[in-house]
């Protein structure tokens, strides 16, 4: 897909251009008000553009009306039809295309989603989690060319979310079908996304694979999102082996042997002199490269890129000072390991 | 929030003017005639043409305001504003004022009467047509306020997600729109039916008062006031009754905004 849009209302103005690759998941992160959801809506023909245009696959779409441009949309909300069953509101697409089969193309992606059980219950009585998989299978049951997801996750709670963030990995990377997806989450866009666009008032402000943009964001709001730290590397049984060797125990749902990613936050981060040698805590070894002031804490920077965040109290106690070799101590329980894609 | 309890006193009173002048008038009526007042030939005649005409009326709203409530709720462009108060005259417009005003555009000297006169001999003042016309122009803001209050509640995001999917407009106003609108739908149609029922200025000034052609029920009454107040009290139960029906099926959802 190739896309150009300007587009000025009033005090805010639009000007992107960008490119999906065939297979190609796409994160477009951005605060708010930077344009993320009118970029999904010009996109899909919801907003017409001052100008611009729209290549999908050999057509030019711009002039194209939304129900004939092929591109499906997965909003924070679900938006099932609450009058038609979970069956009908899959069926929905591929019965408006007119396709004779539309009971077994919905059957097929109700069971890819794991809600075939659902099939035969109204919206209102699915919980959240269960809604949003419906809704993911009604979207991808239209057998869009292109999908566009505008915070899937973020209307979830924190139960349901892994579940549906495993599910769009295992469903965007299956179908090779290329994707855009608005998140604010460093994590969404690790996990499900190849490259990693941000947004700011309307412009491209940088852009590239989603961990290099995450570990070492040059915008200011990547680097705000990105505030976690990531460790790459291989998973293992209960945590992630580091390129380095050093494996780090953690929770999550991703399989053994597969690329990952250790996720934890400077906040759990205990910094020590010696190594604690506690069990259910990763202590790894690091070389003091930075202190800076970081709310009312003191964030400490390794030279391999890790964060940890302690009171000025503790960081007086340790009397530390750049070049100091200290354990960074992290609870496996504050870990999370995640399949990511290879995009560094 | 607690409410001064002063203010109790007014809304009190508010009340009672809504409620009790049907309470006086439960208490004129007379139970003992009352079967055979509700059951003479002028009386069946007259209820059975005001059922006849407010549903033909409430169907014509529905076919012209439906359409209507859409675009005013969905279309954008210059004057739209505009037209959608337009709509709402006949709801602070006199009835006879409105009945005259279709006896001067319908009226056999009228600019549109003289051409359905002239071209296809059609004459409409003085018929029961002419009761339905009458009472579709008052009825008509009811239907067009409410299915447009519910298609702004709705909003268009299901509609998106439709078109999204590959539905094209007359697929997701079939599939989509007009589904989720059933309640307003609903709720629409009885009000307007109701105001039709009840239509008396715009009938007579427009209709005039013939007997089985277009005395309608509020208009038998308002004749047999003159003549047999029993009988004309008897007829305004029958009227209440059918209002209250009326409220007890619309009420919640006209209140609750149509959801």
């Amino acid at each position: 897909m190739k896309a150009e849009f300007q587009l000025a209302r009033g005090a805010f103005a639009l000007d992107v251009a960008l490119t999906v690759e065939p297979g190609e998941v796409v994160a477009v992160v951005g605060p708010n008000g930077s344009g993320k959801s009118t970029l999904l809506n010009l996109i899909a023909g919801l907003v017409r553009p001052d100008a611009g245009h729209l290549q999908l696959g050999g057509r030019d779409l711009l002039g194209t009306p939304p129900h004939q441009r092929g591109i499906g949309l997965l909003a924070q909300e679900p938006l099932l039809f609450p009058h038609l069953t979970v069956l009908a509101n899959v069926e929905f697409g591929p019965r408006a295309q007119r396709r004779a089969d539309h009971r077994e193309i919905a059957l097929r992606w109700l069971e890819e989603v794991d809600a075939l059980a659902l099939a035969g219950r109204r919206p209102r009585q699915l919980s959240g989690g269960q809604a949003q998989r419906v809704a993911l299978a009604r979207a991808l049951a239209a057998e869009p060319e292109l999908m566009l997801l505008d915070e899937p996750l973020t209307a979830l709670d924190v139960d349901a979310a892994p579940a549906v963030r495993g599910l769009l990995r295992r469903v965007l990377r299956a179908q090779n079908r290329p994707a855009i997806m608005v998140t604010h989450d460093a994590l969404d866009a690790l996990v499900l996304a190849d490259r990693v666009i941000v947004l700011e008032a309307g412009r491209i402000v940088e852009q590239g694979p989603a961990r290099a943009v995450l570990t070492r964001p040059r915008s200011a709001f990547a680097a705000r999102i990105a505030g976690l730290n990531l460790v790459a590397g291989t998973t293992v049984e209960g945590g992630l082996r580091s390129s380095a060797g050093v494996v780090i125990a953690g929770l999550g749902s991703a399989g053994v042997g597969e690329e990952g990613v250790a996720v934890f936050s400077p906040a759990a981060v205990a910094v020590h002199r010696a190594n604690p040698h506690g069990s259910p805590r990763n202590a790894l070894r690091v070389r003091l490269a930075g202190m800076e002031p970081h709310g009312d804490l003191i964030r400490l920077r390794a030279d391999d890129g890790l964060a940890a965040d302690i009171t000025p109290a503790a960081a007086a106690e340790l009397e530390l000072e750049p070049g100091e070799q200290v354990w960074f101590v992290v609870k496996a329980t504050e870990v999370g390991v995640h399949a990511a894609n290879g995009g560094v | 929030m607690t409410l001064p309890r002063l203010l109790w006193v007014p809304a009190l009173l508010g009340f009672a003017v809504v409620v009790l002048p049907v309470i006086g008038l439960l208490g004129r009526v007379d139970w003992v005639r009352l079967p055979e007042l509700v059951s003479s030939d002028a009386a069946l005649s007259a209820l059975g043409l005001s059922l006849q005409t407010a549903a033909m009326s409430t169907l014509l709203c529905l076919l012209l305001g439906g359409p209507l409530a859409l675009v005013l709720a969905r279309a954008d462009f210059r004057g739209l504003r505009f037209l959608r108060s337009l709509v709402l005259l006949p709801l602070v417009l006199p009835p006879v004022v409105g009945g005259l005003a279709l006896l001067y555009l319908l009226g056999r000297n009228g600019f549109l009467g003289q051409w359905l006169d002239v071209g296809f001999g059609l004459r409409l003042p003085y018929t029961t047509a002419a009761v339905v016309l009458a009472q579709t122009f008052v009825a008509m803001p009811f239907l067009v306020v409410s299915l447009e209050g519910a298609l702004r509640t709705a909003g268009e995001r299901y509609e998106a997600v439709a078109a999204t999917l590959g539905a094209g407009r007359w697929t997701v106003l079939r599939r989509v729109t007009i589904p989720l609108l059933l309640p307003g739908i609903g709720s629409g149609v009885v009000l307007a039916f109701a105001r039709a029922l009840g239509e008396f200025g715009a009938t007579i000034a427009f209709a005039g008062s013939l007997e089985g052609t277009t005395r309608t029920l509020p208009l038998e009454i308002y004749l047999q006031r003159e003549s047999d107040v029993d009988a004309a009290v008897a007829l305004s139960l029958l009227l209440v009754v059918i209002a209250i029906v009326v409220i007890a099926v619309a009420r919640p959802r006209a209140v609750e905004g149509l959801r």
